[in-house]
């Protein structure tokens, strides 16, 4: 590539220019930056001194299964890598039938499956949690942790590989309903095969932090998009229903919905379904979130114009199918970016079940094991609570990223 | 053309789209009733065999615990700990909510800066706190700020005015004054600032200079305050340290310390970004016309640009209110004596768990309700009038 290059000479000036315009435009501006340098200067100071000199992170070594896993037992920790293997070649054979099927469709162009700029795109884009990833599997004690990442990098590359060639085949329709219910039952297939060895009450962790979000945000879509549907139905008691439900659920606090499941729910239910906490608390986080969800899918059906249901209307479509097929559809996809941020939103509030309910998920290990005998008294929760957050960070952060880059391609908003 | 006639037999009852509508409406009401009656109806016996009351009469019985700060008995019952914990929820909420709207439009303008390291700051500072959860900010809050790095109460940072320590942060208090004296020293400092408003309004009038009476007249009150408290024979104090506690002054609790630094900071990350996106809404032409009228830049933002912006931000910054006092109820894993933690304690002396939680979350229902009326009557009174 040839990029027009500007003077050698010329860049000590640029430099000196650059200074000029962004920090010291004006008198009151350099005393701005020199202030905000000095106090950027002391935060970076400390963070850098904290994590390489003062911090003692032997704790998070010594205690990473339980972080990562709770009290999982240790027989058991294979079926997590494999479970996380499979999940990782799922993942990219998804995301290759996907590409394959847009390209055949011809929403995106192809590009090279190598070039320098895709690969700089995808390094852009997960050297976050690469990086994150890299020093949790360096913290590791043993080797398992790392032959598991390196098994799921090889069955995501593969999967990757394998999917174009699944979404090229024109496939019937039977063979289609088989490849999706296929993909769609096998993340339900290694829940039970990971719960057939260990309860779900004795899960932990960052993992259960992950899966109580992502069980909470898929069930609580067909009941947020009920009520969606509901609030702006033009029938008076089922838009009554549904906002009152909405409305209620949006006013209380997450927290105390926690706490009342916790104490309470035994009253509600009768003793033989009484379902154990962690059960608990992905009910409360779906009958929660699906208040929420449900005014992000009325947005978005507000968005769509009114021209696409009188066209429904218009071709002879039932009701239910000019929801169904014409106006739902458009709703979802514009509020696709929404989803996500409740997603994250979700994923940070399970930190609450901890607390709540003493589920043991990672915010509660994380407080818990600086009164362990070794580290007893010496002050480590820094270290612990600093490493959680950096996984929140992390995912939630990516997640962030990841759903701008949707929706600058989705185009919401622009079209 | 000839109309058909249209024929005599009515639609049957069966596809009659309005029958179907109410049939379906009804279900879904039929629906929901049953489910609410089959959980209070669950509800009633477990309580009837468990032989619990579900009324309201534990709000009679003694709380039997203290609320760290405050001088209510433990004999007192647990209506007078309610109130108390409510008067806690409303405290942070009001402290939390004027901080962080603060910091968050600092931060946010700041990101707007074309001081390029104001701006990364601002940036990093965002994206940093956005994603991570607030649990942690009030957990750390606790554990590693105030337990980490305020002394202890033999080696408090005494500064005269102001004792810091990890028993909390003590600045100096009124002491005297009740109910009738209070009341009067209050009517008679708000007619002094109404008197002081109409004074710069005919000011205003007669020079033309700005009247800025909401100021002025702010300002008259706390000064009538403070001469007439002290003309009335009250008095304030000075923290100072005692022992191993301190006293004088009012004494902040370190838990409500560090609930109110974590969430400010963590809602300020939100209320930075809702600034930011109503200071760009805010078209270019303003803050030019304003540059060319040669206002300065802090005239041209405070003048110009925040206020149109904050008639967009208005709904939004209301949703972090409100999430900022819903928030708040995490004020309890730390120990702060909200609402939450008052009614977990009682039930934890044995009030019974589900009037308990039923009635604070009324409450906090009726806090959401009433501030999202407020929010509303703002918005309306501030949004532009179109057509």
């Amino acid at each position: 590539m040839t990029v027009p290059v500007t003077g050698k000479s010329g860049s000590g000036a640029g430099a000196v220019t650059w200074l000029r315009r962004n920090l010291f435009r004006s008198p009151l501006d350099s005393v701005i930056t020199i202030i905000s340098a000095v106090i950027a200067a002391w935060v970076v100071y400390k963070t850098v001194n904290f994590i390489f000199v003062t911090g003692r992170w032997e704790i998070i070594r010594r205690n990473e299964k339980l972080l990562m896993l709770g009290r999982f037992p240790e027989v058991h920790v294979l079926r997590w890598s494999i479970t996380a293997v499979t999940l990782a070649g799922w993942g990219g054979l998804i995301a290759g039938i996907l590409r394959a099927r847009q390209i055949a469709s011809g929403s995106i162009v192809p590009d090279a499956p190598f070039s320098a700029r895709r690969l700089g795109d995808l390094a852009a884009r997960f050297w976050i949690p690469a990086v994150v990833v890299l020093l949790t599997l360096g913290l590791a004690s043993s080797s398992g942790p790392w032959i598991t990442a390196v098994l799921a990098v090889v069955a995501a590359i593969a999967g990757r590989l394998i999917g174009p060639f699944i979404g090229r085949v024109k496939l019937g329709r039977g063979a289609n309903a088989t490849l999706y219910t296929f993909l769609a039952v096998l993340p339900v297939a290694l829940y039970f095969y990971v719960v057939d060895a260990v309860g779900f009450d004795d899960w932990g962790g960052f993992t259960l932090n992950l899966f109580l979000a992502v069980v909470s945000i898929i069930l609580c879509f067909p009941l947020g998009v009920m009520l969606a549907l509901g609030r702006r139905s033009k029938l008076p008691l089922v838009q009554l229903v549904s906002t009152a439900y909405v409305e209620l659920v949006r006013g209380a606090p997450l927290f105390v919905l926690l706490l009342l499941a916790n104490v309470a729910l035994q009253f509600f239910i009768p003793a033989s379904l009484a379902p154990s906490k962690a059960t608990r608390s992905i009910v409360v986080f779906t009958l929660f979130t699906a208040a929420y969800m449900a005014e992000i899918v009325r947005g978005g059906l507000q968005s769509v114009p009114t021209g696409q249901s009188e066209a429904a209307k218009a071709l002879g479509l039932s009701p239910a199918r000019q929801t169904g097929l014409v106006v739902l559809p458009q709703a979802l996809r514009n509020v696709i970016p929404a989803q996500i941020g409740q997603l994250i939103s979700l994923f940070k509030d399970t930190s609450l079940a901890g607390i709540a309910m003493g589920l043991f998920d990672v915010l509660n290990v994380a407080s818990a094991i600086p009164a362990q005998g070794d580290f007893r008294g010496q002050g480590l929760i820094g270290e612990t609570l600093a490493f959680t957050a950096l996984l929140f960070w992390a995912v939630s952060y990516t997640m962030s990223r990841e759903s701008q880059r949707l929706e600058k391609r989705l185009g919401v908003g622009t079209r | 053309m000839v109309s058909a006639p249209v024929s005599a037999t009515r639609v049957p009852i069966w596809r009659n789209v309005r029958v179907l509508q109410w049939i379906f409406q009804l279900l879904v009401l039929l629906f929901a009733v049953l489910v609410l009656a089959w959980l209070w109806g669950n509800y009633q016996t477990n309580s009837e065999r468990l032989n619990i009351p579900t009324d309201l009469g534990y709000l009679d019985n003694p709380a039997a615990f203290e609320i760290t700060g405050n001088s209510m008995s433990q004999n007192a019952p647990v209506r007078t700990a309610l109130y108390e914990g409510f008067l806690n929820t409303l405290r942070i909420s009001v402290a939390g909510i004027i901080a962080a709207t603060l910091l968050g439009t600092i931060v946010g303008i700041a990101r707007l800066s074309q001081n390029w390291l104001v701006s990364k700051i601002a940036t990093v500072y965002v994206e940093a706190v956005r994603n991570v959860p607030l649990a942690i900010f009030v957990v750390a809050g606790l554990s590693a700020i105030v337990f980490g790095v305020l002394p202890n109460i033999q080696e408090a940072w005494d500064l005269g005015f102001l004792v810091a320590s990890n028993r909390g942060i003590a600045v100096p208090w009124f002491e005297g004054g009740t109910g009738g004296g209070l009341l009067l020293l209050g009517l008679a400092a708000a007619a002094v600032a109404w008197g002081v408003a109409r004074w710069r309004r005919s000011v205003s009038e007669r020079t033309g200079e700005p009247p800025r009476s909401g100021l002025f007249a702010g300002g008259a009150f706390v000064v009538a305050m403070i001469v007439g408290w002290f003309a009335l024979g009250y008095s304030a104090t000075l923290p100072n340290v005692d022992g191993r506690r301190t006293a004088g002054g009012i004494r902040v609790d370190p838990s409500f310390f560090a609930l109110f630094f974590a969430l400010v900071v963590y809602t300020a990350s939100h209320i930075a970004e809702i600034v930011r996106g109503s200071i760009q809404s805010v078209p270019k032409g303003q803050g030019e016309a304003a540059s060319a009228l040669a206002l300065s830049g802090f005239q041209r933002m405070i003048n110009v640009i925040l206020p149109q912006a904050f008639r967009v931000a208005i709904p939004p910054l209301g949703n972090q209110y409100l999430n900022l006092i819903k928030n708040s109820s995490l004020g309890a894993a730390i120990g702060y004596y909200d609402l939450t933690l008052v009614t977990q304690t009682t039930v934890g002396n044995g009030s019974p768990a589900i009037p308990a939680f039923a009635l604070t979350m009324v409450i906090y229902i009726g806090i959401s309700l009433f501030t999202s009326v407020f929010v509303n009557i703002a918005n309306r009174r501030l949004a532009l009038v179109e057509r």
